[in-house]
Protein backbone atom coordinates (compact mmCIF):
# COMPACT_ATOMS: atom_id res chain seq x y z
CA UNK A 1 0.00 0.00 0.00
CA UNK A 2 1.31 3.46 -0.85
CA UNK A 3 2.27 5.96 1.82
CA UNK A 4 -0.43 8.43 0.83
CA UNK A 5 -3.19 5.84 1.17
CA UNK A 6 -1.86 4.55 4.49
CA UNK A 7 -1.78 8.06 5.92
CA UNK A 8 -5.24 9.03 4.67
CA UNK A 9 -6.71 5.79 5.98
CA UNK A 10 -5.10 6.08 9.41
CA UNK A 11 -5.76 9.81 9.72
CA UNK A 12 -9.44 9.30 8.99
CA UNK A 13 -9.58 6.47 11.55
CA UNK A 14 -7.84 8.27 14.41
CA UNK A 15 -10.17 11.25 14.01
CA UNK A 16 -13.34 9.17 14.38
CA UNK A 17 -15.17 10.18 17.55
CA UNK A 18 -14.78 7.85 20.53
CA UNK A 19 -17.55 5.82 22.12
CA UNK A 20 -19.12 6.92 25.40
CA UNK A 21 -16.64 4.61 27.11
CA UNK A 22 -13.75 6.39 25.37
CA UNK A 23 -12.95 3.48 23.09
CA UNK A 24 -12.77 3.28 19.32
CA UNK A 25 -16.08 2.86 17.54
CA UNK A 26 -16.82 -0.26 15.54
CA UNK A 27 -17.69 1.79 12.48
CA UNK A 28 -16.70 5.12 10.99
CA UNK A 29 -19.29 7.85 10.74
CA UNK A 30 -19.93 6.79 7.14
CA UNK A 31 -20.43 3.16 8.10
CA UNK A 32 -17.08 1.49 7.33
CA UNK A 33 -15.81 -1.17 9.71
CA UNK A 34 -12.88 0.15 11.73
CA UNK A 35 -11.84 -3.42 12.47
CA UNK A 36 -11.48 -4.08 8.75
CA UNK A 37 -9.61 -0.79 8.28
CA UNK A 38 -7.26 -1.56 11.16
CA UNK A 39 -6.61 -5.09 9.89
CA UNK A 40 -5.84 -3.71 6.46
CA UNK A 41 -3.01 -1.42 7.55
CA UNK A 42 -1.81 -2.44 11.05
CA UNK A 43 -0.23 -5.66 12.25
CA UNK A 44 -1.52 -7.29 15.42
CA UNK A 45 0.97 -8.50 18.01
CA UNK A 46 0.83 -11.17 20.72
CA UNK A 47 -1.03 -8.81 23.09
CA UNK A 48 -3.08 -6.43 20.98
CA UNK A 49 -5.24 -6.75 17.88
CA UNK A 50 -4.83 -4.35 14.98
CA UNK A 51 -8.00 -2.61 16.18
CA UNK A 52 -6.61 -2.17 19.70
CA UNK A 53 -3.34 -0.75 18.41
CA UNK A 54 -5.16 1.76 16.22
CA UNK A 55 -7.41 2.58 19.15
CA UNK A 56 -4.42 3.87 21.15
CA UNK A 57 -3.92 6.59 18.54
CA UNK A 58 -7.64 7.28 18.24
CA UNK A 59 -7.87 7.86 22.00
CA UNK A 60 -4.75 9.99 22.14
CA UNK A 61 -5.94 12.21 19.32
CA UNK A 62 -9.13 13.06 21.15
CA UNK A 63 -7.59 13.26 24.60
CA UNK A 64 -5.01 15.74 23.39
CA UNK A 65 -7.22 18.13 21.41
CA UNK A 66 -10.11 18.01 23.88
CA UNK A 67 -7.72 18.82 26.72
CA UNK A 68 -6.28 21.74 24.76
CA UNK A 69 -9.68 23.20 23.83
CA UNK A 70 -10.98 22.68 27.34
CA UNK A 71 -8.01 24.52 28.77
CA UNK A 72 -8.57 27.45 26.42
CA UNK A 73 -12.27 27.88 27.25
CA UNK A 74 -12.78 27.36 30.99
CA UNK A 75 -15.33 30.17 31.05
CA UNK A 76 -17.53 28.50 28.48
CA UNK A 77 -17.22 25.24 30.43
CA UNK A 78 -18.31 27.02 33.59
CA UNK A 79 -21.36 28.46 31.82
CA UNK A 80 -22.71 25.39 30.03
CA UNK A 81 -21.28 22.65 32.23
CA UNK A 82 -18.70 19.94 31.53
CA UNK A 83 -20.96 17.43 29.78
CA UNK A 84 -22.38 19.92 27.33
CA UNK A 85 -18.94 21.38 26.75
CA UNK A 86 -17.54 17.99 25.86
CA UNK A 87 -20.34 17.29 23.38
CA UNK A 88 -19.88 20.77 21.92
CA UNK A 89 -16.10 20.35 21.68
CA UNK A 90 -16.34 17.01 19.90
CA UNK A 91 -18.90 18.35 17.41
CA UNK A 92 -16.82 21.49 16.83
CA UNK A 93 -13.56 19.61 16.32
CA UNK A 94 -15.24 17.20 13.92
CA UNK A 95 -16.47 20.14 11.85
CA UNK A 96 -13.39 22.29 12.33
CA UNK A 97 -10.32 20.07 12.72
CA UNK A 98 -7.04 21.80 13.44
CA UNK A 99 -5.61 23.58 10.41
CA UNK A 100 -2.61 24.97 12.25
CA UNK A 101 0.70 23.55 13.41
CA UNK A 102 -0.09 24.84 16.87
CA UNK A 103 -2.98 23.89 19.14
CA UNK A 104 -3.08 27.55 20.18
CA UNK A 105 -5.38 28.11 17.20
CA UNK A 106 -7.81 25.27 17.91
CA UNK A 107 -10.52 27.67 19.08
CA UNK A 108 -10.12 30.26 16.34
CA UNK A 109 -13.37 29.26 14.59
CA UNK A 110 -15.41 28.48 17.69
CA UNK A 111 -17.45 31.69 17.80
CA UNK A 112 -18.45 31.44 14.15
CA UNK A 113 -19.23 27.75 14.52
CA UNK A 114 -21.40 28.37 17.59
CA UNK A 115 -23.36 31.05 15.75
CA UNK A 116 -24.13 28.40 13.12
CA UNK A 117 -24.85 25.73 15.78
CA UNK A 118 -26.60 27.57 18.63
CA UNK A 119 -28.21 24.34 19.85
CA UNK A 120 -24.94 23.59 21.69
CA UNK A 121 -25.37 26.68 23.86
CA UNK A 122 -29.17 26.74 24.06
CA UNK A 123 -30.47 28.61 27.12
CA UNK A 124 -27.09 30.38 27.42
CA UNK A 125 -26.62 31.61 23.88
CA UNK A 126 -25.88 35.25 24.54
CA UNK A 127 -23.62 34.85 27.57
CA UNK A 128 -21.84 31.83 26.07
CA UNK A 129 -21.01 33.75 22.89
CA UNK A 130 -19.80 36.66 24.98
CA UNK A 131 -17.53 34.34 26.91
CA UNK A 132 -16.13 32.65 23.80
CA UNK A 133 -15.33 36.05 22.31
CA UNK A 134 -13.61 37.13 25.52
CA UNK A 135 -11.62 33.88 25.85
CA UNK A 136 -10.45 34.00 22.26
CA UNK A 137 -9.52 37.68 22.67
CA UNK A 138 -7.49 36.70 25.72
CA UNK A 139 -5.60 34.08 23.72
CA UNK A 140 -4.85 36.61 21.00
CA UNK A 141 -3.88 39.37 23.40
CA UNK A 142 -1.46 37.00 25.15
CA UNK A 143 0.92 36.52 22.25
CA UNK A 144 0.07 38.93 19.44
CA UNK A 145 2.84 41.24 18.30
CA UNK A 146 3.74 44.43 20.14
CA UNK A 147 4.95 47.13 17.77
CA UNK A 148 7.12 50.03 18.91
CA UNK A 149 5.09 52.42 21.05
CA UNK A 150 4.05 55.79 19.78
CA UNK A 151 5.87 58.48 21.75
CA UNK A 152 5.37 62.19 22.14
CA UNK A 153 8.22 62.73 19.73
CA UNK A 154 6.26 60.92 17.03
CA UNK A 155 3.19 63.14 17.32
CA UNK A 156 4.32 66.07 15.13
CA UNK A 157 4.92 63.67 12.25
CA UNK A 158 1.30 62.52 12.39
CA UNK A 159 -0.06 65.92 11.39
CA UNK A 160 -2.97 68.00 12.72
CA UNK A 161 -5.64 65.30 12.33
CA UNK A 162 -3.69 62.12 13.01
CA UNK A 163 -4.53 58.48 12.52
CA UNK A 164 -3.59 56.48 15.58
CA UNK A 165 -2.74 52.82 15.06
CA UNK A 166 -3.70 50.43 17.84
CA UNK A 167 -1.31 47.72 18.99
CA UNK A 168 -2.13 44.35 17.38
CA UNK A 169 -2.62 42.79 20.82
CA UNK A 170 -5.44 45.16 21.82
CA UNK A 171 -8.86 43.59 21.33
CA UNK A 172 -12.13 45.54 21.64
CA UNK A 173 -15.31 43.81 22.71
CA UNK A 174 -18.93 44.93 22.98
CA UNK A 175 -20.49 42.38 25.36
CA UNK A 176 -24.00 41.89 26.68
CA UNK A 177 -22.91 40.28 29.97
CA UNK A 178 -20.14 41.08 32.45
CA UNK A 179 -18.27 37.90 31.56
CA UNK A 180 -14.92 39.51 32.37
CA UNK A 181 -15.56 39.20 36.10
CA UNK A 182 -16.80 35.64 35.66
CA UNK A 183 -13.76 34.60 33.65
CA UNK A 184 -11.38 36.13 36.16
CA UNK A 185 -12.99 34.05 38.89
CA UNK A 186 -12.80 30.90 36.78
CA UNK A 187 -9.21 31.58 35.69
CA UNK A 188 -8.06 31.90 39.28
CA UNK A 189 -8.72 28.19 39.65
CA UNK A 190 -6.82 27.17 36.52
CA UNK A 191 -3.19 26.47 35.85
CA UNK A 192 -1.00 27.67 33.04
CA UNK A 193 0.29 25.12 30.59
CA UNK A 194 1.91 24.92 27.20
CA UNK A 195 2.83 22.27 24.69
CA UNK A 196 5.27 19.94 26.37
CA UNK A 197 6.58 17.74 23.57
CA UNK A 198 4.13 15.27 22.14
CA UNK A 199 4.29 12.83 24.99
CA UNK A 200 1.09 10.91 25.38
CA UNK A 201 -1.46 12.78 27.45
CA UNK A 202 -3.68 11.42 30.13
CA UNK A 203 -7.37 12.20 29.85
CA UNK A 204 -7.66 15.46 31.68
CA UNK A 205 -10.83 15.63 33.72
CA UNK A 206 -10.52 18.99 35.37
CA UNK A 207 -13.87 20.32 36.44
CA UNK A 208 -14.94 23.89 35.91
CA UNK A 209 -17.50 24.44 38.64
CA UNK A 210 -20.89 25.67 37.43
CA UNK A 211 -21.41 29.17 38.73
CA UNK A 212 -24.19 31.63 39.30
CA UNK A 213 -24.29 33.50 36.03
CA UNK A 214 -24.33 37.29 35.91
CA UNK A 215 -27.42 39.12 34.72
CA UNK A 216 -27.31 40.85 31.34
CA UNK A 217 -25.45 44.15 31.39
CA UNK A 218 -23.90 45.74 28.36
CA UNK A 219 -20.19 46.33 28.88
CA UNK A 220 -17.30 47.43 26.69
CA UNK A 221 -13.95 45.78 27.27
CA UNK A 222 -10.47 46.34 25.91
CA UNK A 223 -8.45 43.15 26.26
CA UNK A 224 -4.83 44.21 26.35
CA UNK A 225 -1.40 43.28 27.62
CA UNK A 226 0.85 45.02 30.10
CA UNK A 227 4.13 43.60 31.39
CA UNK A 228 3.27 40.43 29.48
CA UNK A 229 0.07 39.83 31.42
CA UNK A 230 -3.37 40.07 29.85
CA UNK A 231 -5.88 42.48 31.35
CA UNK A 232 -9.56 43.13 30.81
CA UNK A 233 -10.12 46.89 30.94
CA UNK A 234 -13.69 48.09 31.01
CA UNK A 235 -14.14 51.24 29.00
CA UNK A 236 -16.98 53.69 28.33
CA UNK A 237 -19.13 53.19 25.29
CA UNK A 238 -17.83 56.44 23.84
CA UNK A 239 -14.22 55.39 24.36
CA UNK A 240 -15.03 52.07 22.72
CA UNK A 241 -16.50 53.87 19.72
CA UNK A 242 -13.41 56.02 19.33
CA UNK A 243 -11.04 53.07 19.61
CA UNK A 244 -13.03 51.05 17.08
CA UNK A 245 -13.00 53.97 14.67
CA UNK A 246 -9.25 54.37 15.08
CA UNK A 247 -8.79 50.66 14.45
CA UNK A 248 -10.79 51.06 11.24
CA UNK A 249 -8.22 53.64 10.16
CA UNK A 250 -10.25 56.79 10.71
CA UNK A 251 -8.63 60.11 11.53
CA UNK A 252 -8.87 61.37 15.08
CA UNK A 253 -11.55 63.95 14.23
CA UNK A 254 -13.71 61.40 12.45
CA UNK A 255 -13.24 58.95 15.32
CA UNK A 256 -14.41 61.50 17.86
CA UNK A 257 -17.27 62.58 15.59
CA UNK A 258 -18.45 58.97 15.47
CA UNK A 259 -19.42 59.21 19.13
CA UNK A 260 -22.96 59.98 20.23
CA UNK A 261 -22.32 62.04 23.34
CA UNK A 262 -25.82 61.61 24.78
CA UNK A 263 -26.30 65.24 25.62
CA UNK A 264 -23.06 65.67 27.54
CA UNK A 265 -21.64 69.20 27.48
CA UNK A 266 -18.89 69.54 24.93
CA UNK A 267 -16.44 70.53 27.69
CA UNK A 268 -17.08 67.21 29.47
CA UNK A 269 -16.65 65.27 26.28
CA UNK A 270 -13.40 67.00 25.53
CA UNK A 271 -12.09 66.32 29.02
CA UNK A 272 -13.03 62.64 28.73
CA UNK A 273 -11.31 62.27 25.40
CA UNK A 274 -8.14 63.85 26.80
CA UNK A 275 -8.20 61.53 29.81
CA UNK A 276 -8.75 58.47 27.68
CA UNK A 277 -5.96 59.32 25.30
CA UNK A 278 -3.62 59.96 28.20
CA UNK A 279 -4.45 56.52 29.63
CA UNK A 280 -4.23 54.72 26.31
CA UNK A 281 -0.90 56.37 25.54
CA UNK A 282 0.46 55.52 28.98
CA UNK A 283 -0.55 51.90 28.44
CA UNK A 284 1.22 51.88 25.08
CA UNK A 285 -1.92 51.00 23.13
CA UNK A 286 -0.83 53.17 20.20
CA UNK A 287 2.07 52.13 18.03
CA UNK A 288 4.18 53.80 15.43
CA UNK A 289 2.29 53.70 12.16
CA UNK A 290 3.41 50.98 9.81
CA UNK B 1 30.89 12.10 17.91
CA UNK B 2 30.43 14.54 20.80
CA UNK B 3 30.87 17.43 18.43
CA UNK B 4 29.96 16.81 14.82
CA UNK B 5 28.53 18.55 11.80
CA UNK B 6 25.05 17.47 12.82
CA UNK B 7 25.09 19.40 16.09
CA UNK B 8 26.98 22.41 14.83
CA UNK B 9 30.30 21.11 16.22
CA UNK B 10 29.13 21.84 19.74
CA UNK B 11 29.93 19.92 22.91
CA UNK B 12 26.87 20.43 25.05
CA UNK B 13 26.52 18.39 28.22
CA UNK B 14 23.32 17.50 30.04
CA UNK B 15 20.28 19.71 29.60
CA UNK B 16 16.63 19.75 30.53
CA UNK B 17 13.48 20.94 28.85
CA UNK B 18 12.43 24.53 29.56
CA UNK B 19 8.98 24.26 31.14
CA UNK B 20 6.58 26.88 32.53
CA UNK B 21 6.53 25.61 36.15
CA UNK B 22 10.30 26.26 36.32
CA UNK B 23 10.36 29.72 34.73
CA UNK B 24 10.46 31.75 37.92
CA UNK B 25 13.03 29.49 39.58
CA UNK B 26 15.34 29.71 36.58
CA UNK B 27 14.98 33.46 36.16
CA UNK B 28 15.36 34.24 39.85
CA UNK B 29 17.91 31.63 40.98
CA UNK B 30 19.84 31.31 37.71
CA UNK B 31 20.89 27.72 38.39
CA UNK B 32 23.85 26.28 36.51
CA UNK B 33 22.48 24.24 33.63
CA UNK B 34 24.44 23.15 30.57
CA UNK B 35 21.61 23.95 28.21
CA UNK B 36 17.84 24.08 27.78
CA UNK B 37 15.75 22.52 25.09
CA UNK B 38 12.66 24.48 24.07
CA UNK B 39 9.62 23.27 22.17
CA UNK B 40 9.81 25.49 19.11
CA UNK B 41 6.05 25.72 18.64
CA UNK B 42 5.62 27.39 22.04
CA UNK B 43 7.71 30.31 20.83
CA UNK B 44 6.69 30.59 17.16
CA UNK B 45 4.49 33.54 18.07
CA UNK B 46 4.63 37.28 17.56
CA UNK B 47 5.00 38.61 21.10
CA UNK B 48 4.08 38.37 24.75
CA UNK B 49 5.37 36.58 27.78
CA UNK B 50 6.76 33.41 26.15
CA UNK B 51 9.16 35.41 23.98
CA UNK B 52 10.04 37.76 26.84
CA UNK B 53 10.96 34.77 29.02
CA UNK B 54 12.88 33.18 26.19
CA UNK B 55 14.91 36.34 25.66
CA UNK B 56 15.85 36.39 29.34
CA UNK B 57 16.83 32.73 29.18
CA UNK B 58 18.93 33.39 26.08
CA UNK B 59 20.90 36.02 27.97
CA UNK B 60 22.11 33.37 30.41
CA UNK B 61 21.84 29.96 28.79
CA UNK B 62 22.41 27.92 25.67
CA UNK B 63 19.14 26.91 24.03
CA UNK B 64 18.39 24.19 21.49
CA UNK B 65 15.14 24.01 19.56
CA UNK B 66 13.04 20.87 19.41
CA UNK B 67 9.91 20.75 17.29
CA UNK B 68 6.78 18.63 17.40
CA UNK B 69 4.87 19.46 14.24
CA UNK B 70 7.13 19.62 11.20
CA UNK B 71 5.91 16.16 10.18
CA UNK B 72 8.73 15.27 7.83
CA UNK B 73 6.98 11.97 7.14
CA UNK B 74 3.65 13.43 6.01
CA UNK B 75 3.09 13.10 2.28
CA UNK B 76 1.95 16.71 1.94
CA UNK B 77 4.53 19.47 1.38
CA UNK B 78 6.14 21.36 4.24
CA UNK B 79 4.05 24.20 5.62
CA UNK B 80 5.75 27.41 4.42
CA UNK B 81 4.22 29.55 7.16
CA UNK B 82 5.55 27.09 9.72
CA UNK B 83 9.01 27.23 8.16
CA UNK B 84 9.07 31.03 8.10
CA UNK B 85 8.13 31.27 11.77
CA UNK B 86 10.61 28.56 12.65
CA UNK B 87 13.38 30.37 10.83
CA UNK B 88 12.62 33.58 12.69
CA UNK B 89 12.94 31.64 15.94
CA UNK B 90 16.18 30.00 14.80
CA UNK B 91 17.62 33.48 14.27
CA UNK B 92 16.44 34.54 17.70
CA UNK B 93 17.81 31.52 19.61
CA UNK B 94 20.87 30.86 17.45
CA UNK B 95 20.23 27.17 18.06
CA UNK B 96 23.23 25.18 16.83
CA UNK B 97 20.96 22.43 15.58
CA UNK B 98 17.24 21.88 15.33
CA UNK B 99 15.36 18.66 15.91
CA UNK B 100 11.95 17.28 15.06
CA UNK B 101 10.48 13.82 14.83
CA UNK B 102 10.68 11.05 12.27
CA UNK B 103 6.93 10.74 11.98
CA UNK B 104 3.90 12.08 10.20
CA UNK B 105 0.80 13.80 11.55
CA UNK B 106 -1.03 15.88 8.96
CA UNK B 107 -3.08 15.27 5.84
CA UNK B 108 -4.32 17.96 3.44
CA UNK B 109 -3.46 20.72 5.91
CA UNK B 110 -5.31 19.17 8.85
CA UNK B 111 -3.22 18.37 11.92
CA UNK B 112 -3.42 15.47 14.36
CA UNK B 113 -1.02 17.06 16.85
CA UNK B 114 0.33 13.57 17.40
CA UNK B 115 3.54 11.83 16.36
CA UNK B 116 2.13 9.11 14.12
CA UNK B 117 4.42 6.21 13.21
CA UNK B 118 5.87 5.73 9.76
CA UNK B 119 5.46 2.64 7.65
CA UNK B 120 9.07 1.57 7.15
CA UNK B 121 9.13 1.55 3.34
CA UNK B 122 11.65 2.80 0.82
CA UNK B 123 9.01 5.12 -0.61
CA UNK B 124 8.47 6.69 2.81
CA UNK B 125 12.21 6.99 3.42
CA UNK B 126 12.77 8.78 0.10
CA UNK B 127 9.89 11.22 0.58
CA UNK B 128 10.81 11.95 4.19
CA UNK B 129 14.47 12.51 3.38
CA UNK B 130 13.53 14.95 0.64
CA UNK B 131 11.47 17.03 3.07
CA UNK B 132 14.26 17.04 5.65
CA UNK B 133 16.63 18.37 2.98
CA UNK B 134 14.13 21.07 2.00
CA UNK B 135 13.69 22.13 5.61
CA UNK B 136 17.43 22.28 6.23
CA UNK B 137 18.01 24.30 3.08
CA UNK B 138 15.34 26.80 4.13
CA UNK B 139 16.29 27.01 7.79
CA UNK B 140 20.07 27.09 7.24
CA UNK B 141 20.76 25.11 10.40
CA UNK B 142 21.58 21.41 10.91
CA UNK B 143 18.36 19.40 11.20
CA UNK B 144 18.30 16.17 13.19
CA UNK B 145 15.44 13.69 13.43
CA UNK B 146 14.21 11.84 16.48
CA UNK B 147 12.91 8.28 16.57
CA UNK B 148 9.41 8.23 18.11
CA UNK B 149 7.67 5.83 20.46
CA UNK B 150 5.12 3.77 18.62
CA UNK B 151 2.18 1.56 19.41
CA UNK B 152 1.48 0.18 15.95
CA UNK B 153 3.37 -1.48 13.09
CA UNK B 154 2.30 -1.50 9.48
CA UNK B 155 1.85 -4.45 7.14
CA UNK B 156 3.50 -2.32 4.48
CA UNK B 157 6.84 -2.06 6.32
CA UNK B 158 9.80 -3.41 4.37
CA UNK B 159 12.50 -3.05 7.04
CA UNK B 160 13.07 -2.58 10.78
CA UNK B 161 12.69 0.78 12.43
CA UNK B 162 16.43 1.21 12.86
CA UNK B 163 17.02 0.32 9.21
CA UNK B 164 14.41 2.90 8.26
CA UNK B 165 15.99 5.55 10.46
CA UNK B 166 19.36 4.81 8.88
CA UNK B 167 17.87 4.90 5.39
CA UNK B 168 16.28 8.30 6.03
CA UNK B 169 19.23 10.03 7.67
CA UNK B 170 21.68 8.78 5.06
CA UNK B 171 19.43 9.85 2.19
CA UNK B 172 18.90 13.24 3.86
CA UNK B 173 22.48 13.43 5.11
CA UNK B 174 21.22 14.61 8.47
CA UNK B 175 21.79 13.81 12.11
CA UNK B 176 19.89 11.73 14.65
CA UNK B 177 18.32 12.68 17.93
CA UNK B 178 18.46 9.23 19.50
CA UNK B 179 15.68 8.89 22.07
CA UNK B 180 16.66 5.83 24.09
CA UNK B 181 13.41 5.90 26.07
CA UNK B 182 11.45 5.78 22.82
CA UNK B 183 13.57 2.85 21.68
CA UNK B 184 12.83 1.06 24.94
CA UNK B 185 9.09 1.81 24.76
CA UNK B 186 8.84 0.64 21.15
CA UNK B 187 10.97 -2.45 21.88
CA UNK B 188 8.49 -3.52 24.54
CA UNK B 189 5.50 -2.72 22.35
CA UNK B 190 6.90 -4.51 19.31
CA UNK B 191 9.07 -7.19 20.93
CA UNK B 192 12.49 -6.35 19.53
CA UNK B 193 15.88 -6.08 21.22
CA UNK B 194 16.52 -2.40 22.03
CA UNK B 195 20.27 -3.00 22.11
CA UNK B 196 20.18 -4.25 18.52
CA UNK B 197 18.54 -0.93 17.63
CA UNK B 198 21.18 1.13 19.46
CA UNK B 199 24.01 -0.99 18.06
CA UNK B 200 22.73 -0.63 14.49
CA UNK B 201 22.16 3.07 13.93
CA UNK B 202 24.95 5.14 12.35
CA UNK B 203 26.64 6.41 15.50
CA UNK B 204 28.57 9.12 13.75
CA UNK B 205 25.27 10.84 12.96
CA UNK B 206 23.99 11.02 16.54
CA UNK B 207 23.82 14.70 17.43
CA UNK B 208 21.79 14.46 20.63
CA UNK B 209 20.23 11.91 22.96
CA UNK B 210 16.87 12.05 24.76
CA UNK B 211 16.11 10.26 28.00
CA UNK B 212 12.72 10.16 29.73
CA UNK B 213 10.31 8.17 31.84
CA UNK B 214 7.21 6.33 30.68
CA UNK B 215 4.11 4.54 31.96
CA UNK B 216 3.44 0.81 31.89
CA UNK B 217 0.00 -0.57 31.14
CA UNK B 218 -1.11 -4.15 31.05
CA UNK B 219 -0.50 -4.77 27.37
CA UNK B 220 1.72 -1.90 26.27
CA UNK B 221 3.90 0.98 27.41
CA UNK B 222 3.04 4.63 26.83
CA UNK B 223 5.60 7.38 26.38
CA UNK B 224 4.27 9.78 29.01
CA UNK B 225 7.39 11.70 30.14
CA UNK B 226 6.01 11.82 33.66
CA UNK B 227 8.36 9.59 35.65
CA UNK B 228 12.07 9.30 36.41
CA UNK B 229 14.16 7.33 33.93
CA UNK B 230 14.10 3.59 34.70
CA UNK B 231 17.27 1.48 34.93
CA UNK B 232 16.79 -0.41 31.65
CA UNK B 233 16.61 2.95 29.84
CA UNK B 234 19.74 4.17 31.67
CA UNK B 235 21.50 0.98 30.59
CA UNK B 236 20.45 1.62 27.03
CA UNK B 237 21.76 5.17 27.40
CA UNK B 238 25.05 3.77 28.68
CA UNK B 239 25.35 1.55 25.62
CA UNK B 240 24.48 4.46 23.32
CA UNK B 241 27.22 6.71 24.66
CA UNK B 242 29.73 3.86 24.57
CA UNK B 243 29.11 3.89 20.84
CA UNK B 244 28.66 7.60 20.22
CA UNK B 245 30.91 9.14 22.84
CA UNK B 246 29.61 11.71 25.30
CA UNK B 247 26.76 13.37 23.45
CA UNK B 248 24.47 16.27 24.27
CA UNK B 249 21.80 14.67 26.45
CA UNK B 250 18.38 15.99 27.38
CA UNK B 251 15.91 14.75 29.97
CA UNK B 252 12.26 15.18 28.97
CA UNK B 253 9.80 15.55 31.85
CA UNK B 254 6.53 16.94 30.63
CA UNK B 255 3.71 15.91 32.93
CA UNK B 256 3.40 15.87 36.71
CA UNK B 257 6.53 18.02 36.59
CA UNK B 258 8.40 18.03 39.91
CA UNK B 259 10.68 20.78 41.21
CA UNK B 260 13.46 22.13 39.06
CA UNK B 261 16.06 20.49 41.31
CA UNK B 262 14.43 17.08 41.03
CA UNK B 263 14.29 17.25 37.26
CA UNK B 264 17.83 18.55 36.98
CA UNK B 265 19.21 15.96 39.42
CA UNK B 266 17.57 13.20 37.43
CA UNK B 267 19.13 14.54 34.24
CA UNK B 268 22.57 14.81 35.80
CA UNK B 269 22.59 11.07 36.49
CA UNK B 270 23.60 10.87 32.84
CA UNK B 271 27.05 12.11 33.82
CA UNK B 272 27.62 8.95 35.89
CA UNK B 273 27.07 6.83 32.82
CA UNK B 274 29.37 9.01 30.78
CA UNK B 275 32.08 8.60 33.44
CA UNK B 276 31.55 4.83 33.71
CA UNK B 277 31.14 3.97 30.06
CA UNK B 278 33.27 6.52 28.30
CA UNK B 279 35.58 7.67 31.05
CA UNK B 280 35.13 11.30 30.12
Amino acid sequence: MELDRIQRTMFDAVRQPLTAGEGMRKRTRDGKSLRVIANEIIKPNDRLTSFERLEIYNRQYWFRILAALSEDFPGLRAIIGERRFEKLAIAYLLDCPSRSFTMRNLGSRLEAWLRAHPEHIAQFESIALDMVRLEWAEIEAFDEAAKPRLTEADLPVLGPDPKFELQPYVRLLDLSHPVDDLLIRVRREGEEADIVSNAVTERIRSRARRRRLPKPERIFVAVHRADNSVYFKRIDKEAFTILCALREGKNLSDAVDAVEWSGRPIEDASAHVQQWFAYWSAQGWFCKTS
Amino acid sequence: MPANRFNGFTQYGVGIGLRIPHYSHILEEKPVVDWFEIISENFMIDGGRPLAVLDQILEQYRVVQHGVSMYFGSVEPLNREHLKRLKALVRRTRTPWLSDHLCWGSVDGSYSHDLLPMPYTFEAAAKTAQKIREARDFLEVPVVVENVSSYAEFHASEMTEWQFLTEVVERADCGILLDVNNIYVSSRNHSFDPFEYVNSVPHDRVAQIHIAGHSKFEKYILDTHDHPVIDPVWNLYGRAIELTGPTATLLEWDDHIPSFEEVHDEALKANRYVAERVGA
